[in-house]
Protein backbone atom coordinates (compact mmCIF):
# COMPACT_ATOMS: atom_id res chain seq x y z
CA UNK A 1 0.00 0.00 0.00
CA UNK A 2 1.32 3.43 -0.90
CA UNK A 3 0.66 5.66 2.12
CA UNK A 4 -0.44 9.22 1.85
CA UNK A 5 2.59 11.40 2.63
CA UNK A 6 2.81 13.53 5.71
CA UNK A 7 0.59 11.38 7.88
CA UNK A 8 -2.60 13.02 6.67
CA UNK A 9 -5.51 10.64 6.85
CA UNK A 10 -6.87 9.73 3.47
CA UNK A 11 -9.74 7.29 3.65
CA UNK A 12 -8.79 5.31 0.58
CA UNK A 13 -5.07 5.24 -0.28
CA UNK A 14 -3.67 3.35 -3.24
CA UNK A 15 -3.01 -0.37 -3.38
CA UNK A 16 -2.69 -2.93 -6.13
CA UNK A 17 -3.10 -6.72 -6.12
CA UNK A 18 -2.14 -8.97 -8.98
CA UNK A 19 -3.25 -12.58 -9.28
CA UNK A 20 -3.43 -15.20 -12.01
CA UNK A 21 -6.24 -17.73 -12.18
CA UNK A 22 -7.19 -20.07 -15.03
CA UNK A 23 -5.00 -18.22 -17.52
CA UNK A 24 -6.33 -14.77 -16.64
CA UNK A 25 -4.38 -12.09 -14.86
CA UNK A 26 -6.53 -10.00 -12.55
CA UNK A 27 -5.15 -6.64 -11.44
CA UNK A 28 -7.20 -5.18 -8.60
CA UNK A 29 -6.83 -1.45 -8.03
CA UNK A 30 -7.87 0.25 -4.80
CA UNK A 31 -7.92 3.90 -3.81
CA UNK A 32 -6.61 6.49 -6.20
CA UNK A 33 -4.49 6.26 -9.34
CA UNK A 34 -2.91 9.62 -10.07
CA UNK A 35 0.50 10.77 -11.31
CA UNK A 36 2.01 9.63 -7.98
CA UNK A 37 0.63 6.09 -7.98
CA UNK A 38 0.29 5.42 -11.75
CA UNK A 39 3.96 4.28 -12.05
CA UNK A 40 3.17 1.37 -9.68
CA UNK A 41 0.17 0.43 -11.82
CA UNK A 42 2.28 0.69 -14.96
CA UNK A 43 5.02 -1.51 -13.46
CA UNK A 44 2.43 -4.16 -12.54
CA UNK A 45 0.97 -4.25 -16.06
CA UNK A 46 4.45 -4.19 -17.60
CA UNK A 47 5.52 -7.20 -15.51
CA UNK A 48 2.49 -9.20 -16.69
CA UNK A 49 2.87 -8.24 -20.35
CA UNK A 50 6.62 -8.96 -20.26
CA UNK A 51 5.83 -12.42 -18.87
CA UNK A 52 3.71 -13.08 -21.92
CA UNK A 53 0.34 -12.77 -20.18
CA UNK A 54 -2.17 -11.33 -22.57
CA UNK A 55 -5.56 -11.91 -20.96
CA UNK A 56 -5.66 -9.09 -18.44
CA UNK A 57 -8.61 -8.00 -16.32
CA UNK A 58 -8.31 -4.74 -14.41
CA UNK A 59 -10.83 -4.79 -11.57
CA UNK A 60 -11.68 -1.21 -10.55
CA UNK A 61 -14.39 -2.00 -8.01
CA UNK A 62 -12.39 -0.39 -5.20
CA UNK A 63 -10.91 2.36 -7.35
CA UNK A 64 -12.20 5.71 -6.12
CA UNK A 65 -10.32 8.06 -8.45
CA UNK A 66 -8.30 8.01 -11.65
CA UNK A 67 -6.56 10.82 -13.50
CA UNK A 68 -5.04 10.88 -16.98
CA UNK A 69 -1.83 9.35 -15.60
CA UNK A 70 -3.77 6.17 -14.83
CA UNK A 71 -5.69 6.25 -18.10
CA UNK A 72 -2.37 6.58 -19.90
CA UNK A 73 -1.33 3.18 -18.52
CA UNK A 74 -4.28 1.50 -20.25
CA UNK A 75 -3.38 3.35 -23.46
CA UNK A 76 0.27 2.34 -23.31
CA UNK A 77 -0.40 -1.40 -23.34
CA UNK A 78 -3.65 -1.98 -25.18
CA UNK A 79 -2.22 -2.15 -28.68
CA UNK A 80 0.64 -4.46 -27.75
CA UNK A 81 -1.69 -6.81 -25.88
CA UNK A 82 -4.26 -6.87 -28.68
CA UNK A 83 -1.58 -7.46 -31.30
CA UNK A 84 -0.53 -10.51 -29.27
CA UNK A 85 -4.11 -11.81 -29.48
CA UNK A 86 -5.16 -10.75 -26.01
CA UNK A 87 -7.01 -7.85 -24.44
CA UNK A 88 -7.29 -5.69 -21.35
CA UNK A 89 -10.83 -5.89 -19.96
CA UNK A 90 -11.88 -3.27 -17.45
CA UNK A 91 -14.56 -4.04 -14.86
CA UNK A 92 -16.25 -2.68 -11.74
CA UNK A 93 -16.02 1.03 -12.53
CA UNK A 94 -17.68 3.28 -9.96
CA UNK A 95 -19.85 6.03 -11.53
CA UNK A 96 -17.35 8.81 -10.79
CA UNK A 97 -14.48 6.86 -12.32
CA UNK A 98 -16.60 5.74 -15.27
CA UNK A 99 -17.34 9.40 -15.97
CA UNK A 100 -13.61 10.08 -16.39
CA UNK A 101 -13.25 7.16 -18.81
CA UNK A 102 -16.23 8.39 -20.80
CA UNK A 103 -15.07 12.00 -21.12
CA UNK A 104 -12.07 10.76 -23.08
CA UNK A 105 -14.06 8.21 -25.09
CA UNK A 106 -12.34 5.21 -23.53
CA UNK A 107 -15.64 3.31 -23.43
CA UNK A 108 -15.50 3.17 -27.24
CA UNK A 109 -11.99 1.73 -27.33
CA UNK A 110 -11.83 -0.51 -24.26
CA UNK A 111 -14.07 -3.41 -23.37
CA UNK A 112 -15.66 -2.23 -20.12
CA UNK A 113 -17.95 -4.66 -18.28
CA UNK A 114 -19.70 -4.89 -14.94
CA UNK A 115 -17.64 -7.44 -13.05
CA UNK A 116 -14.85 -9.98 -13.23
CA UNK A 117 -17.16 -12.87 -14.22
CA UNK A 118 -18.42 -10.87 -17.20
CA UNK A 119 -14.85 -9.95 -18.12
CA UNK A 120 -13.83 -13.62 -18.20
CA UNK A 121 -16.87 -14.45 -20.30
CA UNK A 122 -15.85 -11.79 -22.82
CA UNK A 123 -12.53 -13.57 -23.31
CA UNK A 124 -14.23 -16.94 -23.69
CA UNK A 125 -16.73 -15.61 -26.21
CA UNK A 126 -14.22 -13.56 -28.19
CA UNK B 1 -24.56 44.92 -2.75
CA UNK B 2 -21.30 43.36 -3.93
CA UNK B 3 -21.13 39.56 -3.93
CA UNK B 4 -19.12 38.04 -1.11
CA UNK B 5 -15.87 36.67 -2.45
CA UNK B 6 -13.82 33.99 -0.70
CA UNK B 7 -10.16 33.48 -1.49
CA UNK B 8 -8.04 30.40 -0.77
CA UNK B 9 -4.39 29.67 -1.55
CA UNK B 10 -2.35 26.47 -1.29
CA UNK B 11 1.36 26.39 -1.97
CA UNK B 12 3.04 22.99 -2.11
CA UNK B 13 6.42 21.55 -3.14
CA UNK B 14 6.42 20.33 -6.73
CA UNK B 15 5.98 16.59 -6.19
CA UNK B 16 3.27 14.23 -7.36
CA UNK B 17 3.11 13.03 -3.73
CA UNK B 18 1.23 16.25 -3.03
CA UNK B 19 -1.51 15.74 -5.60
CA UNK B 20 -3.75 14.02 -3.01
CA UNK B 21 -3.35 17.03 -0.72
CA UNK B 22 -4.19 19.38 -3.60
CA UNK B 23 -7.32 17.36 -4.43
CA UNK B 24 -8.36 17.46 -0.79
CA UNK B 25 -7.97 21.27 -0.78
CA UNK B 26 -10.04 21.59 -3.95
CA UNK B 27 -12.67 19.18 -2.69
CA UNK B 28 -13.22 21.27 0.44
CA UNK B 29 -13.58 24.43 -1.64
CA UNK B 30 -16.03 22.69 -3.95
CA UNK B 31 -18.16 21.58 -1.01
CA UNK B 32 -18.19 25.12 0.39
CA UNK B 33 -19.71 26.40 -2.85
CA UNK B 34 -22.56 23.92 -2.65
CA UNK B 35 -21.61 22.07 -5.84
CA UNK B 36 -23.01 18.57 -6.25
CA UNK B 37 -20.68 15.57 -5.86
CA UNK B 38 -20.01 15.20 -9.57
CA UNK B 39 -19.20 18.90 -9.82
CA UNK B 40 -16.74 18.62 -6.94
CA UNK B 41 -15.17 15.54 -8.55
CA UNK B 42 -14.81 17.37 -11.85
CA UNK B 43 -13.10 20.30 -10.14
CA UNK B 44 -10.73 17.95 -8.29
CA UNK B 45 -9.76 16.18 -11.50
CA UNK B 46 -9.22 19.38 -13.50
CA UNK B 47 -6.94 20.90 -10.85
CA UNK B 48 -5.08 17.59 -10.37
CA UNK B 49 -4.38 17.48 -14.11
CA UNK B 50 -3.20 21.10 -14.18
CA UNK B 51 -0.88 20.58 -11.21
CA UNK B 52 0.47 17.25 -12.52
CA UNK B 53 1.39 19.04 -15.75
CA UNK B 54 3.27 21.70 -13.82
CA UNK B 55 5.09 19.15 -11.62
CA UNK B 56 6.09 16.91 -14.52
CA UNK B 57 6.59 19.33 -17.41
CA UNK B 58 7.10 22.88 -16.15
CA UNK B 59 9.31 21.84 -13.23
CA UNK B 60 10.54 18.41 -14.38
CA UNK B 61 9.89 16.88 -10.91
CA UNK B 62 12.14 19.45 -9.17
CA UNK B 63 10.82 19.27 -5.60
CA UNK B 64 12.59 22.52 -4.64
CA UNK B 65 10.02 24.40 -6.77
CA UNK B 66 6.53 25.29 -5.68
CA UNK B 67 3.11 24.95 -7.20
CA UNK B 68 0.57 27.57 -6.19
CA UNK B 69 -3.17 26.96 -6.36
CA UNK B 70 -5.40 30.00 -5.90
CA UNK B 71 -9.15 29.80 -5.73
CA UNK B 72 -11.65 32.64 -5.71
CA UNK B 73 -15.30 31.76 -5.15
CA UNK B 74 -18.45 33.81 -5.19
CA UNK B 75 -22.08 33.01 -5.86
CA UNK B 76 -21.51 32.81 -9.60
CA UNK B 77 -18.36 30.79 -10.06
CA UNK B 78 -15.24 29.12 -8.77
CA UNK B 79 -12.10 30.54 -10.37
CA UNK B 80 -8.96 28.51 -9.91
CA UNK B 81 -5.47 29.48 -11.01
CA UNK B 82 -2.50 27.12 -11.03
CA UNK B 83 0.72 29.11 -10.96
CA UNK B 84 4.32 28.08 -11.56
CA UNK B 85 7.63 29.77 -12.32
CA UNK B 86 8.93 27.04 -14.62
CA UNK B 87 9.23 26.47 -18.31
CA UNK B 88 5.79 27.23 -19.66
CA UNK B 89 4.27 25.30 -22.48
CA UNK B 90 1.48 26.39 -24.74
CA UNK B 91 -1.09 23.72 -24.13
CA UNK B 92 -3.58 25.61 -26.28
CA UNK B 93 -1.33 25.03 -29.28
CA UNK B 94 -1.28 21.25 -28.83
CA UNK B 95 -2.92 19.43 -31.72
CA UNK B 96 -5.97 17.54 -30.51
CA UNK B 97 -5.06 14.06 -31.73
CA UNK B 98 -7.59 11.26 -31.49
CA UNK B 99 -7.26 8.72 -28.69
CA UNK B 100 -6.74 6.03 -31.35
CA UNK B 101 -3.79 7.98 -32.79
CA UNK B 102 -2.27 8.47 -29.35
CA UNK B 103 -2.57 4.74 -28.63
CA UNK B 104 -1.03 3.82 -31.95
CA UNK B 105 1.86 6.21 -31.44
CA UNK B 106 2.31 5.02 -27.85
CA UNK B 107 1.70 8.51 -26.57
CA UNK B 108 -0.48 9.58 -23.69
CA UNK B 109 0.44 13.27 -23.66
CA UNK B 110 -2.32 15.82 -23.90
CA UNK B 111 -4.93 13.78 -22.05
CA UNK B 112 -4.78 16.07 -19.04
CA UNK B 113 -5.42 19.22 -21.06
CA UNK B 114 -8.26 17.46 -22.85
CA UNK B 115 -9.85 16.61 -19.51
CA UNK B 116 -9.40 20.14 -18.15
CA UNK B 117 -11.12 21.65 -21.19
CA UNK B 118 -13.96 19.14 -20.97
CA UNK B 119 -14.51 19.64 -17.25
CA UNK B 120 -14.25 23.42 -16.89
CA UNK B 121 -16.34 26.17 -18.47
CA UNK B 122 -13.43 28.46 -19.33
CA UNK B 123 -9.70 27.79 -19.59
CA UNK B 124 -7.02 30.35 -20.38
CA UNK B 125 -3.25 30.71 -20.05
CA UNK B 126 -0.75 33.43 -19.30
CA UNK B 127 2.71 32.15 -20.19
CA UNK B 128 5.98 33.89 -19.37
CA UNK B 129 8.51 31.01 -19.43
CA UNK B 130 10.94 31.02 -16.52
CA UNK B 131 9.07 33.88 -14.86
CA UNK B 132 5.45 33.07 -14.18
CA UNK B 133 2.91 30.86 -15.90
CA UNK B 134 -0.72 30.82 -14.93
CA UNK B 135 -3.49 28.48 -15.97
CA UNK B 136 -6.88 29.97 -15.19
CA UNK B 137 -9.95 27.77 -14.96
CA UNK B 138 -13.51 28.84 -14.31
CA UNK B 139 -16.43 26.67 -13.27
CA UNK B 140 -19.73 28.50 -13.18
CA UNK B 141 -22.15 27.60 -10.42
CA UNK B 142 -25.76 26.81 -11.08
CA UNK B 143 -27.92 29.62 -9.80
Amino acid sequence: MKPFPGGIDVSNPFSIEVGSVDGYTVIRLSGYVDAYTAPDFEAAVQAEVSSGRKRLIVDCEKLSYISSAGLGVFMSFIEEVREAGGDIKICGLQPKVRHTFEILGFHEIFDIVGNETEARARFTNA
Amino acid sequence: MAAIEKRFTLEVPSSTENLAMIRDFVKRIGHQTGMDEQGVSNLELAVDEACANVIEHAYGHDISKEVIIRAVCDEQAVRISVIDMGQGFDAAAMAPESIETLIHERKSGGLGIRLIKALMDEVSYEIRPGQKNELHMIKRLKS
